[in-house]
């Protein structure tokens, strides 16, 4: 089913434009940011920010990506994730780490990738930069930057897609198939 | 004698594997392995090295879950890695040797592990003298086995980090001459070592003294009769180590010596020594690999031990990252 459009690529772009200007006024330029991308499409989105703070105030904010397959909660109800790449090149410990993923659903992947973040180090904080939020939280996790509020039904799916990864920028809605997604589904 | 094994005592209680995951419940050799089986083990291990790298080397990754270590022979290197692999997942991991446990009082294999077993771990990693133990083991118990060495038989896990070696440092496996050099008839290594590279694309050639080879790999043997994958054998180094892209040497295993299968030491350093004359016939950039415990100055000579070409100590470090995978890949999920 193709679902209904939720964001172009332009609105897409608006969007990142004025995450990124948010995060620079939030935290008075882009002297200590760190940007973490999540796997699999949070680490296009970070670089993308990246890119546009470059070109507002150039600094090059230094971004990661990290994958927390090792940190979910419920490797127990559901066949293994396969790993994907884990790389911070730079220190956390002192910087503000800008979380950056796609879709923010039950919250319980970015619960996952605060854990990661804590192993990494001690980061003087942590924010949270999401495309799209889809409410229906499981946890008390909320996000500091939010492309587009959109109100969905527990069993619709909310998918991204992004040039990097699937060769074109959009974002859709589709109806449920009738099973409820699974509490940590695809999305975050 | 893989074939044979596996076709006698085919492992029970096969649970359908998850789609995209590893498509088997016990890792007992890697005869019935596919090169998408190896992929994803290679890769996954990527992933654990990042973990292995970090200043807090620790992951909640299989909170609540027991590996049994279960050692019937010595071992450093297996041991010492699955255990640490665990751990690092955050495993609860527990130690049993045969000089500790109550096979000294005559309790079985199978009564041992049946014990285990009601204990409820998730994974048994064991090493036996027998070829095939682990195999009538995985008939016997729930949790997933894995095979830490059996006999002359397989060593899958010792094969595995031998691939992921290999792939970091030349980029890849397909179409590379591996040449495997030494005590090739006792080696549990060189066996599964032989299905592994085989199923990754690798092009493998066995060398030995003709006493050290199966009699059956005899270089004037058809070696498809055999039942082994297509592979060359060759009692001539100097042939085995042309172009090599790895040269592997093995252990001669003085304890499975049962006299009479060398003249003298002294005769294989000079036929069979891993020289730098003779390593300089491999490819330039050549890696020279060795399983480990090294006889030093007896398969390889010393210098060439810690040499520029070795990546054995990479190999052990890399042993972590691969078992922490396998563990990941076998027990991480539902049971």
């Amino acid at each position: 089913m193709p679902g209904k459009q939720l964001l172009s690529s332009d609105d897409i772009r608006r969007a990142l434009v004025r995450i990124a200007h948010e995060v620079l006024e939030r935290n008075h330029g882009a002297g200590t940011l760190v940007f973490l991308g999540m796997q699999t499409r949070g680490v296009p989105l970070a670089h993308r920010l990246a890119t546009l703070v470059k070109e507002f105030e150039g600094v090059e904010v230094p971004v990661g990506s990290l994958d927390i397959s090792l940190y979910r909660d419920d490797l127990a109800q559901r066949p293994r994730p396969s790993l994907q790449q884990t790389r911070v090149p730079m220190p956390v410990t002192g910087q503000t780490v800008v979380l950056v993923d796609d879709v923010l659903f039950t919250g319980r992947t970015v619960r996952a990738a605060l854990d990661a973040i804590a192993d990494l180090g001690r980061p003087r904080a942590i924010q949270l930069a999401v495309l799209v939020d889809r409410g229906h939280r499981e946890l008390p996790i909320r996000a500091d930057y939010v492309g587009k509020n959109v109100p969905t039904a527990q069993d619709e799916a909310v998918e991204v897609h992004l040039r990097e990864v699937d060769g074109e920028d959009v974002v859709t809605i589709a109806a449920g198939q009738g099973a409820p997604v699974p509490a940590m589904g695809r999305e975050a | 004698m893989a074939d044979t094994i596996a076709q006698h005592v085919a492992p029970a209680n096969q649970a359908a594997p998850a789609p995209g995951g590893l498509q088997h419940q016990h890792v007992l050799d890697l005869n019935d392995w596919n090169k998408e089986d190896i992929d994803l083990v290679l890769r996954t291990a990527d992933g654990m090295r990042e973990v292995l790298q970090r200043d807090i080397k620790k992951v909640p990754t299989l909170r609540g879950k027991t590996v049994i270590t279960l050692f019937y022979e010595a071992s450093t290197r297996t041991r010492m890695s699955f255990e640490l692999a665990g751990k690092l997942l955050s495993a609860d991991v527990i130690n049993l040797t045969a000089s500790t446990s109550s096979t000294t009082k005559g309790e079985s294999l199978v009564d041992t592990v049946k014990t285990i077993d009601a204990m409820a771990p998730d994974c048994i990693v064991m090493r036996h003298p027998s070829s095939g133990a682990p195999y009538l083991v995985a008939q016997q118990v729930r949790a997933s086995v894995v095979n830490g060495g059996d006999g002359w038989h397989a060593h899958p896990t010792q094969a595995l980090l031998d691939m992921y070696t290999i792939r970091e440092h030349l980029g890849g496996l397909a179409g590379l001459k591996v040449a495997i050099v030494g005590d090739i008839l006792h080696s549990r290594v060189a066996r599964s070592d032989v299905w592994g590279l085989q199923a990754a694309g690798a092009q493998v050639t066995l060398c030995g003294p003709a006493t050290l080879l199966p009699r059956e790999w005899a270089p004037d043997r058809d070696v498809a009769a055999t039942g082994l994958p297509p592979i060359t054998i060759t009692w001539d180094i100097e042939q085995a180590l042309a172009d090599a892209d790895v040269v592997m040497a093995l252990r001669l295993q003085k304890e499975r010596q049962e006299g009479g299968l060398l003249p003298s030491i002294g005769e294989y350093i000079t036929d069979f020594q891993i020289t730098p004359k003779r390593l300089a016939l491999a490819r330039a950039g050549a890696l020279l690999m060795h399983p480990g415990p090294v006889n030093e100055g007896i398969e390889l000579a010393s210098e060439l031990v810690r040499g520029a070409q070795s990546v054995i100590d990479t190999q052990v470090t890399n042993g972590v990252a691969v078992r922490m995978a396998l563990l990941y890949l076998l027990i991480g999920g539902p049971q």
